[in-house]
């Protein structure tokens, strides 16, 4: 009994390790070698526009009312201690410290990683990565390399317009609905923000997140087995692994760069 | 898709993140060209700094002339000392003026108060490392309490 326990224990954690190992090897050999600018930019600009441009309508409109539901809630506190001149740093503040970055690697995990995770699966069960090799064409550098950088280009830009958006988003219901003094939402908001400690404190989580939703994308249709069930299951994983690791991986960076 | 409209998309998104960067920076954080202009030195020294922060303004007559650069312990008289990095364009204040620790509002954020001296023929201006010596030390409430509660008790 309890040896079969210590069994399936053992098993998993061999597996899980060899599948982390699996995905450093991909990373590797995807990204260490001599680069080749002239066939590797059209690559990454058709990337670009799949991960980074079809996403930048679900990020506007989520940072849009993200920054309206913020505005709209933190007034109804503010105001009872006379505060709603603070509603501005508020905004901003939460903005460009949590809700930007994490919520667009969610809402990124589920947009652009689910679907890379479903394209690499299909690619591998229809057999056109062992078709590249025969091909003498890396698969790792040709599908795997432009979608890695792709992504961790996009996503610190796609969470620097979430933030702009939603504090335009803020100003819209705090000022011109609620009727808190304009000048005072963006003075004060002046007054808290700083640019190292905020605003690239926030890129730098973001960039961190986008590795961290790209690896697991990429690796989990790179291994995922080549059947229309292991797809699935492979892109629901995609999106759940991601988002947890993404919420784990914040606390902590928060934790640094905030908690001192 | 033709790869030129692909890559005009991709060119506008770039734009449209430059465009948030530069307005989270510029108008969000204000770290524009006012922000980082042209600075000099001045120390102080203070009894206690209560809750002064580096980055607190230092403020005359209500309007922000610079800010705290950091903030130190004296290593003989362990006596805190506040290095404040004022701005060039306010460079002629007189060895009198005095600075003070004050509060805005009642529980509002704590920041410098810097009053200009009187100036004549023996007065010099004070130049970039030098150090103000009248200083006021912040109000720390508890100390307050403390001691009217002291002089009820006699």
């Amino acid at each position: 009994m309890i040896t079969d326990k210590l069994q399936s224990l053992g098993r998993n954690t061999i597996d899980n390790l060899a599948g982390f190992g699996r995905s450093g090897l991909m990373l590797f050999g995807a990204l260490v070698g001599k680069p080749d600018f002239r066939k590797g930019f059209p690559l990454l600009i058709k990337q670009l526009y799949v991960i980074g441009v079809l996403s930048l309508l679900i990020i506007v409109v989520s940072g849009l009312f993200i920054g309206m539901v913020l505005a709209l809630q933190g007034y109804t506190v503010l105001v009872k201690f006379g505060a709603e001149g603070m509603l501005g740093p508020l905004v901003a503040l939460s903005l460009l410290r949590e809700l930007g970055p994490v919520v667009t690697a969610l809402l990124f995990a589920g947009r652009a990683g689910s679907a890379l995770t479903a394209e690499i699966g299909l690619m591998k069960a229809t057999e056109q990565l062992s078709g590249m090799e025969m091909m003498a064409v890396d698969p790792l550098r040709r599908i795997i390399a432009p979608r890695f950088w792709a992504g961790v280009i996009s996503m610190p830009l796609l969470a620097l317009v979430f933030n702009a958006v939603g504090i335009l988003g803020g100003h819209l219901i705090g000022v011109d609905w609620l009727g808190v003094d304009g000048g005072s939402y963006w003075s004060t908001m002046q007054a808290n923000v700083d640019l190292y400690q905020d605003v690239v404190n926030g890129v730098i989580k973001s960039i961190v997140f986008a590795v961290i939703v790209i690896w697991i994308a990429l690796h989990k249709g790179y291994d995922a087995i080549p059947t229309s069930e292991g797809i699935s299951r492979a892109t629901t994983q995609t999106v759940v692994t991601a988002s947890l690791t993404v919420l784990g991986f914040d606390f902590i960076l928060t934790a640094l760069m905030f908690g001192g | 898709m033709t790869t030129r409209k692909i890559e005009i998309l991709v060119g506008t998104f770039i734009v449209l993140a430059t465009a948030a960067f530069l307005m989270l920076a510029l108008k969000v954080a204000n770290a524009g060209v006012s922000g980082s202009g042209e600075s000099y030195v001045l120390y102080a020294k203070f009894e206690n700094i209560g809750g002064l922060k580096v980055r607190s303004p230092i403020k005359v007559g209500g309007v922000v002339v610079g800010r705290v650069a950091s903030i130190d312990l004296d290593r003989v008289y362990y006596t805190p000392v506040v290095k404040m990095e004022i701005n060039e364009q306010y460079s002629n204040f007189p060895e009198t003026s005095s600075v003070a620790i004050l509060t805005s509002g009642l529980l509002g954020e704590q920041y410098l108060g810097l009053q200009p001296g009187f100036i004549d023929e023996t007065v010099e201006i004070l130049a970039d490392g030098d150090s103000i010596q009248d200083t006021r030390s912040a109000i720390v409430l508890e100390e307050l309490i403390g001691q009217f509660l002291f002089n009820r008790g006699n």
